[in-house]
């Protein structure tokens, strides 16, 4: 279980997040929403221990997070950063086996390798594990992040725009795989999320961030509506529902309203 | 990211070999290295003024008794030690510059362009130029050199160690380290007589000539140890190159890791650099050619700059002693004007292979 008590976060001044307070469950994925510049960003690396909490508590199963644990508590936590530019010299295999580094002796074990070959194939990867990172799409290299993060195997799961770089195929893939794993190994996951509908669709929860502030927190179902977006966003936009109940959102261009 | 059926076929057996095979390849390029290395040796300690054949040196090396007076003092007093001591300082600049390149995730960073050498050269100028402090020039030098290059990297660290710090500013503060210690360099030199400048160019050279066995163990030792430790942080190193965020969330002490390596880089090419001189380009070159070979696998990355340094500077040795027979050719000028050129044809190969 993850708890935020009241937190708030500062940078130069400003006010990045203002007061938040969550619980989140274990098992359940949850999708950080909201307009850029709101803290969605922030919110995760102060979780992750890169950024200082101005005010308030970050527990993870009870435990506290102090400065002085920072080791302690990032060996929970599976952290993708938004930024995966890598023109690296290194096979898509090295750099998953990676994940394991806290046990990587100084010749690579057939254990290891085995691992990371694994974590590959569960994303139908195995055929790029032993290209060179540099030669990788931006979208490749972020699904091979994805199977570093994923070796490390986590209670906490934070992940930066996983998608951003991906196409239609691979997102789905890697937010099935996310929200598989999610539930089968008990973690809280996290992920920043700017496409709306694939957040409905496989977050249990949404955080919605806007001014450094949560504007609402809970099921898709229950948190999503053209008035939240049209506060959040300044766009115009319908949520409907699908007949199983899961909504869906369109966004309306200017000619399309009424009067 | 269109892998049709037959690549995807491709077992996770195969795979495995496929890992075990690069490695292989890595450690081939390691042992040639070595190979190169063991040649280059030889031929060094064979050019010089008096003419020794191949066969003789090889010999007096392999089996000391053997030889003659004569040939056991040239060989084993005079040649070796500043041979070896090609090898042992090319590898230290190899090691310094991949590893400041490695920290500071810069292709431009080597001891050379963060100011360290300057600061070396600084020091050493003003241990000749003040008479040696009442030491002898023979420890004098050194010294100065050594204190003045600990100094400029005390510098970098104080930087590193402040919160929020990125690598390139660390860089920056390098750039402006280099240009202050050549302005101080050229100040003693505007002050100083005409013959304590020539003394001053002369080690700014760079020179393997003043080599003596001690100083070729104290600069070995420190090599190795240094070296030693920064692969048994070859891993950590590694996932360094994968962006510092992401080398923290694996569990790497960032700050930690970046403090210790640049510790031991300072004290590596601290020692070597004040008891040689200045050689610039083997601490930025050597690496990006052992890149090239192995890739960024610290594990042979580490072991391959250091090879490859040490064959760079032992070749240029030869070079040295080779373009005018009987008359030696400062080092630190040969470096460069051999290496720059073969460096520019290999980045410029290696590119156009990148594009085919």
């Amino acid at each position: 279980m993850l708890e935020l008590d009241d937190l708030t976060l500062r940078l130069g001044g400003q006010t990045l997040v203002d007061g938040l307070n969550l619980t989140l469950q274990p098992g359940q994925l949850h999708a950080i929403i909201g307009p850029n510049g709101t803290g969605k960003t922030s919110l995760l690396r102060a979780l992750f221990g890169e950024l200082p909490l101005a005010k308030g508590q970050i527990r993870l199963d009870g435990q506290p997070m102090m400065p002085g644990n920072l080791a302690v508590w990032r060996q929970a936590i599976g952290y993708m950063p938004q930024n995966t530019q890598l023109d690296l010299d290194l096979s898509a295999l090295e750099v998953v086996v990676l994940g394991r580094l806290q046990r990587l002796s100084m010749r690579l074990s057939d254990e290891d390798l085995d691992a990371a070959l694994t974590a590959l194939q569960a994303l139908e990867l195995s055929h790029l594990a032993d290209r060179a990172m540099h030669t990788f799409s931006g979208g490749q290299r972020q699904m091979v992040l994805f199977a570093q993060v994923l070796l490390r195997q986590p209670r906490l799961m934070l992940l930066d725009e996983p998608v951003s770089a991906l196409d239609l195929k691979h997102q789905m893939q890697l937010m099935e795989h996310l929200k598989a794993q999610t539930v089968d190994q008990g973690w809280v996951s996290l992920a920043v999320l700017h496409d709306l509908n694939l957040a409905a669709q496989f977050a249990d929860h949404l955080i919605v961030l806007g001014e450094g502030r949560l504007q609402a927190f809970g099921p898709p179902a229950e948190v999503l509506s053209g008035e939240l977006i049209e506060r959040l966003y300044h766009v115009p936009a319908d949520v409907r529902h699908d007949p199983d109940g899961q909504p869906y959102v369109r966004t309306l261009r200017a000619a399309a309203l009424p009067g | 990211m269109n892998g049709s059926a037959t690549v995807l076929a491709v077992s996770g057996a195969e795979m495995l070999e496929r890992q075990r095979k690069r490695e292989g390849r890595r450690w081939r390029f390691l042992s040639v290295f070595a190979g190169l290395i063991f040649c280059s040796l030889t031929l060094d300690v064979a050019t010089g003024p008096s003419l020794l054949g191949l066969r003789e040196v090889l010999a007096t090396l392999l089996s000391p008794a053997s030889a003659d007076a004569m040939t056991r003092a040239i060989v084993l007093d005079m040649r070796l030690p500043i041979a070896l001591m090609a090898l042992v300082v090319g590898a230290a600049l190899g090691l310094g510059g991949v590893q400041m390149q490695t920290l500071l995730d810069n292709p431009l960073a080597s001891p050379y362009t963060l100011g360290l050498a300057a600061a070396a050269g600084f020091g050493a100028a003003l241990a000749l130029v003040s008479g040696g402090f009442g030491l002898s020039p023979l420890l004098a030098i050194p010294a100065g050199a050594f204190a003045f290059c600990l100094l400029a990297a005390g510098l970098l660290f104080g930087l590193a160690l402040l919160r929020h710090v990125g690598s390139q500013t660390i860089i920056l503060a390098g750039i402006a380290l280099l240009f202050l210690f050549q302005s101080l360099l050229s100040l003693v030199q505007f002050l100083s007589s005409p013959e304590l400048n020539q003394q001053i160019v002369f080690w700014l050279f760079g020179s393997l000539m003043r080599t003596t066995w001690p100083m070729l163990w104290i600069t070995l030792a420190v090599t190795v140890v240094c070296g030693v430790l920064l692969h048994r942080d070859a891993w950590k190193l590694t996932c360094l190159r994968l962006g510092e965020a992401r080398a923290r969330s694996l569990g790497v002490n960032v700050e930690r890791l970046r403090l210790k390596t640049l510790a031991l880089v300072a004290l590596m090419t601290a020692t070597a650099i004040s008891f040689v001189g200045i050689i610039g380009f083997i601490g930025l070159v050597a690496p990006h050619i052992a890149r090239m070979l192995v890739g960024e696998d610290q594990r042979f990355l580490i072991p391959l700059s250091a090879l490859c340094g040490a064959l760079m500077l032992s070749t240029a040795s030869v070079v040295s002693k080779s373009i005018v027979p009987g008359a030696l050719f400062p080092i630190g000028i040969v470096t460069a004007l051999i290496g720059v050129p073969f460096f520019i044809w290999l980045v410029l190969s290696q590119r156009g292979r990148a594009r085919a």
